[in-house]
């Protein structure tokens, strides 16, 4: 699953999209938002974590998606994230991991 | 999960109409789908304007649990300049995830509890009352008490009701408090914690189980571990007999059997294929014998809420709410969007808290997008994730993704994903704590 993590990247994310056009996930310009808001639950809104789970706001796309490419691979153990990291397309993280990545995080 | 009934059994919570719809002139008959007061009263929702612009819509939501709450944060923050008005019975939030370790002693109930009043600073007008009737056509609701709030999008998130008449003689007992169902979090959940802690060393605890689907698959197999947890240090000589109608361990099945075995051994008895029929005092009656416990906890079997029959949503079995996954939106009544565990559930989608929460989100993007004319997204996404206490300490969970099948227009579980705890673990058990602060922050903007 290393490739996941060379695809990463903004200037790939942002030609993906372009590129996309196509395909229903990028007909809608909420879409990354709406996904994202999916990890909300434990990772805090907008990546703003409390507790031991891990924050997400302001970590960059290419390292998220290396992250996230560690836990589908298994290289990277995980009690949980391994299980939910290969529920998502490998688009559907693009559009996660930018969209934590542009996100302030909080003090 | 939790949803506006959290206190008390449902049936008494819910107020039964002082007139019926037969009662009311045609017309009214034709609007009101459930009378609960005499018609009129104040209309609390105008064309509000925010600091955002002009309202592009009213979005009133019914239930402040995971579910309402979540959309009504997610409207505010997302929509920026919808009108949100959130209704909800109770003056605060009551958390069902994380209460069975109030239930074990290891929390307090203003553990699990939260205010609405950070939902308040994000602009949500929040409204302690009872919704009696719902006007889809009028698109209105109205309160007990006379005051009707006008919409352009209804949210409802009832939460669950109880099938009481599935059980000779368990309203009654309910009703006199002899027997706890502690389904829904707050007076319940303290009530049963009382009666453990008020029983002798060597008495008989009894909890049954309704056959599914029922809200929280895992959680009445966790409140089994908890209530032996504290039977195991408190009371030693006292006997859990777990009576399940369902013919095995509904979720995480390896991993809490390995439970029951490797810590409540000589404790704790699980009999499945226990379906209560009738209660009679603390004797829960199955068709092979009765079992005469000193603490008897009854989870009935449930059914939509209320306030979901009263607003003829419920259409299937019933008893659930039929929902088009894509907005929400119930199948059968234009403009009410149902989310959580009152919704005919897709394909192993659980009900839980967590699921609600995603419901909300797949549901406030959608009205925002119909409040604006544009396109709904076509391919949402939903996960849930289910943590379980076993001990104080070890906890396993189940997790689950669910992406959109545009072909059968429902949400179906990603092949190859999800899946649940090697083994119970005490990390899992921190993951667990900071899972419920990070949502009911998230639902609650606190």
């Amino acid at each position: 699953m290393k490739t996941l993590s060379r695809h990463a990247g903004r200037g790939v994310l942002a030609s993906l999209l372009l590129v996309a056009s196509t395909q229903s996930f990028a007909q809608d310009a909420t879409l990354a938002r709406n996904l994202a808001a999916t990890c909300a639950n434990c990772h805090g809104t907008n990546g703003n974590a409390r507790g031991d789970m891990k924050p997400l706001a302001g970590i960059s796309a290419d390292k998220l998606m290396a992250m996230l490419a560690d836990y589908r691979s298994g290289a990277q153990p995980a009690t949980i994230m391994h299980q939910i990291a290969k529920g998502y397309t490998e688009p559907q993280l693009q559009l996660i991991a930018g969209y934590f990545a542009a996100q302030k995080p909080a003090k | 999960m939790n949803s506006p009934s959290l206190s008390g059994r449902s049936g008494a919570a819910v107020r039964t109409p002082d007139l019926h719809a037969s009662d009311l002139p045609a017309p009214a008959r034709r609007r009101w789908l459930a009378a609960g007061a005499a018609l009129g009263g104040a209309s609390l929702a105008g064309c509000a304007t925010t600091a955002q612009g002009p309202s592009i819509g009213r979005v009133v939501v019914i239930g402040g649990g995971f579910g309402g709450a979540t959309a009504a944060r997610y409207l505010r923050m997302w929509g920026g300049n919808v009108d949100v008005t959130l209704v909800e019975r109770n003056a605060n939030f009551i958390s069902c995830p994380i209460s069975n370790l109030v239930v074990g002693g290891y929390r307090q109930i203003g553990d699990v509890t939260r205010g609405y009043d950070s939902l308040k600073s994000v602009g949500v007008k929040v409204v302690q009352g009872d919704v009696i009737a719902i006007d889809p056509v009028g698109r209105k609701v109205r309160l007990a008490g006379g005051t009707e709030l006008a919409y352009d999008r209804l949210v409802l998130s009832p939460g669950i009701d109880f099938m009481l008449e599935q059980v000779g003689g368990l309203a009654g007992a309910l009703d006199s408090g002899r027997v706890v169902h502690s389904w829904k979090a707050g007076p319940q959940t303290v009530a049963l914690r009382n009666q453990l802690t008020a029983m002798r060393d060597g008495g008989v605890v009894a909890i049954t189980i309704p056959r599914v689907p029922y809200r929280c698959p895992p959680g009445p197999y966790e409140r089994a571990c908890m209530i032996a947890s504290y039977l195991k240090t408190a009371k030693p000589r006292s006997k859990l007999l777990v009576l399940d109608a369902n013919p095995e361990v509904q979720s995480k099945k390896a991993l809490f059997e390995k439970a029951f075995a490797s810590h409540y051994k000589g404790i704790l008895e699980y009999r499945p294929n226990a379906e209560v029929k009738e209660v009679s005092g603390t004797v829960a009656k199955t068709d092979f014998d009765d079992v005469k416990a000193d603490v008897l906890n009854v989870v009935p079997p449930q059914r939509a809420a209320d306030i979901a029959v009263r607003a003829g949503v419920v259409n299937v079995a019933q008893r659930w709410v039929g929902v088009d996954w894509l907005t929400m939106e119930s199948t059968a009544v234009k403009g009410i969007h149902v989310l959580g565990d009152a919704t005919f559930s897709a394909p192993a989608m659980p009900k839980s808290g967590h699921m609600a929460n995603q419901h909300a989100k797949v549901a406030a993007a959608a009205i925002i997008q119909q409040l604006k004319g544009e396109a709904v997204n076509a391919t949402p996404v939903v996960m849930n994730t289910c943590y379980s206490f076993v001990t104080q300490r070890d906890v396993i969970h189940v997790a689950s993704v669910h992406q959109y099948d545009a072909a059968e227009k429902t949400f179906k579980t990603v092949a190859g994903s999800g899946g649940v705890s090697a083994a119970a673990n005490q990390i899992e058990g921190r993951y667990a704590l900071s899972w419920a602060d990070n949502i009911w922050a998230d639902m609650l903007a606190g």
